[in-house]
């Protein structure tokens, strides 16, 4: 069991900034996220892009920005459960909070702070009616291990990198058959693993099939076909043992959806005063949260974890008076 | 202040007429939110997620889509020869009588 003052849900930049707030106060913090690296959306959508809102930099790339909350945190020796979404919360006979997460870590804290921005980024799944029906036996959305492909027919969809980069994979000896399936001619992932693909093609060790999409699948207890639609060549059939759709990842609010918070419009109310929800002991701060006026601004999420903090700590230690201490005056003395 | 109308038919295929602003340097997705039509924009208008898909139902011509544009379109789905995305489409007096069709989310 991991134990800590403020577990906060979300290691973007409003959570990351959190640790280094609560740090000033004594507050040891745990971050939970679903992405396998730090930093939320600045890190996953767009680390490359300049932000120019941020006080005192006219502009900062958003990796970079994700880089120095980390090394601005870094004092207070935040822990971190990574590739894992926050899945359910309960409390404890001395109130506090056990938040699970789906890989079952346990976590255990007085104060949730979910920071949790748009929610968790998930595979964006392509909108087959029985689709679900073979995500244990067949699909997949994510490749874990490719030695599950091992000596198996496999299909392939997207155009990025990562369905280039497998197809390159699992073409090299390890799946029997490989079918890269791709709705236009063009392929956006860089240029060598194209034309890498290009050649596998041209060779006859992967099939190649572009200006496609797959509109059905069929199977009894597991997958067999793939229905493919082609625009020149209308409807075929492809038979294989998996089929692994690549399209990216999109933000779903999750399992917060069910902790009895009050939500309107995917987003969390709370009480401006100090960031709170309707359940006693969780805030909610930053992108995810609403009130009246709320802007999503990475700039406004940072005032509303400083605030957040002070009232964790009062919810803490409500004996004890805090004081405002400047880190100009008192430095940064970490953990 | 000059202002153009766009038609905007959402996912029950209800029209809404809608004012646009031409110097405020909106886009689409931006004048669906504004008008609190459900259009996520997750991205903020970079190109870089695909929930503001739509469907350009009039014969404006709008401008080619870029690199980006076009990558993005490839992450999502029910995509046909209409579709753009609302964010990189720009608010412009030429655009007058622009129609749009919401895609699905998915």
């Amino acid at each position: 069991m991991i134990q800590t003052d403020i577990l906060i849900i979300g290691a973007g930049p409003c959570g990351l900034f959190t640790v280094f707030e609560a740090g000033l106060l004594k507050l040891r913090c745990h971050l939970i996220d679903a992405l396998p690296q730090p930093g939320g959306q600045c890190a996953e959508i767009y680390p490359k892009k300049p932000i120019y809102d941020i006080p005192a930099y006219p502009s900062i790339l958003a990796g970079e920005l994700v880089d120095r909350l980390m090394e601005q945190a870094e004092p207070f020796q935040p822990g971190f459960t990574l590739g894992e979404r926050a899945e359910t919360i309960e409390k404890d006979d001395e109130d506090q909070f056990i938040l699970t997460t789906s890989r079952g870590t346990k976590h255990r804290a007085p104060i949730i702070a979910i920071a949790g921005g748009l929610g968790c980024f998930e595979p964006r799944k392509p909108p087959i009616e029985n689709l679900s029906n073979f995500e244990d036996t067949g699909v997949e959305y994510i490749i874990k291990d490719p030695e599950f492909y091992r000596d198996k027919k496999v299909v392939i969809s997207g155009g990025g990198d990562s369905a280039l980069d497998w197809t390159i994979f699992l073409a090299d000896g390890v799946a029997s058959e490989v079918t890269l399936v791709h709705r236009r001619e063009g392929f956006r992932g860089h240029l060598d693993s194209v034309q890498k693909v290009m050649d596998l093609a041209e060779q006859g060790k992967i099939k190649l099939l572009t200006n496609a999409e797959v509109v059905g699948v069929d199977g009894d207890d597991h997958l067999q076909t793939l229905t493919v639609n082609h625009k020149q060549q209308g409807e075929m059939t492809l038979d294989t043992d998996h089929w692994v759709p690549l399209f990216g990842l999109s933000p779903k609010l999750g399992p917060i959806a069910d902790w009895n918070l009050n939500i309107t419009k995917n987003a969390v109310e709370v009480d401006t005063v100090d960031y709170s929800t309707n359940v006693p002991g969780i805030y909610a701060i930053g992108d995810i949260n609403t009130y009246p006026g709320k802007l999503k601004l990475i700039l406004c999420g940072f005032h509303e974890a400083t605030l957040m903090v002070q009232s964790a700590f009062k919810r803490i230690y409500p004996d004890k008076n805090l004081v405002l201490k400047y880190t100009t005056v008192n430095g940064v003395s970490g953990f | 202040m000059s202002m153009i109308k766009v038609t905007v038919i959402d996912r029950e295929g209800t029209s809404h007429e809608l004012d646009a602003p031409t110097d405020m340097g909106m886009n689409m997705m931006e004048l669906c939110k504004s008008a609190e039509l459900p259009v996520e924009g997750t991205c903020g208008g970079m190109a870089m997620c695909a929930s503001c898909h739509m469907y350009v139902k009039s014969d404006h011509a709008l401008p080619e889509k870029s690199n980006d544009e076009e990558d993005m379109l490839d992450e999502a789905f029910h995509v046909s020869e209409e579709s753009r995305l609302g964010c990189q489409i720009h608010l412009a007096d030429d655009l007058d009588g622009l129609t749009v069709h919401l895609a699905p989310v998915g």
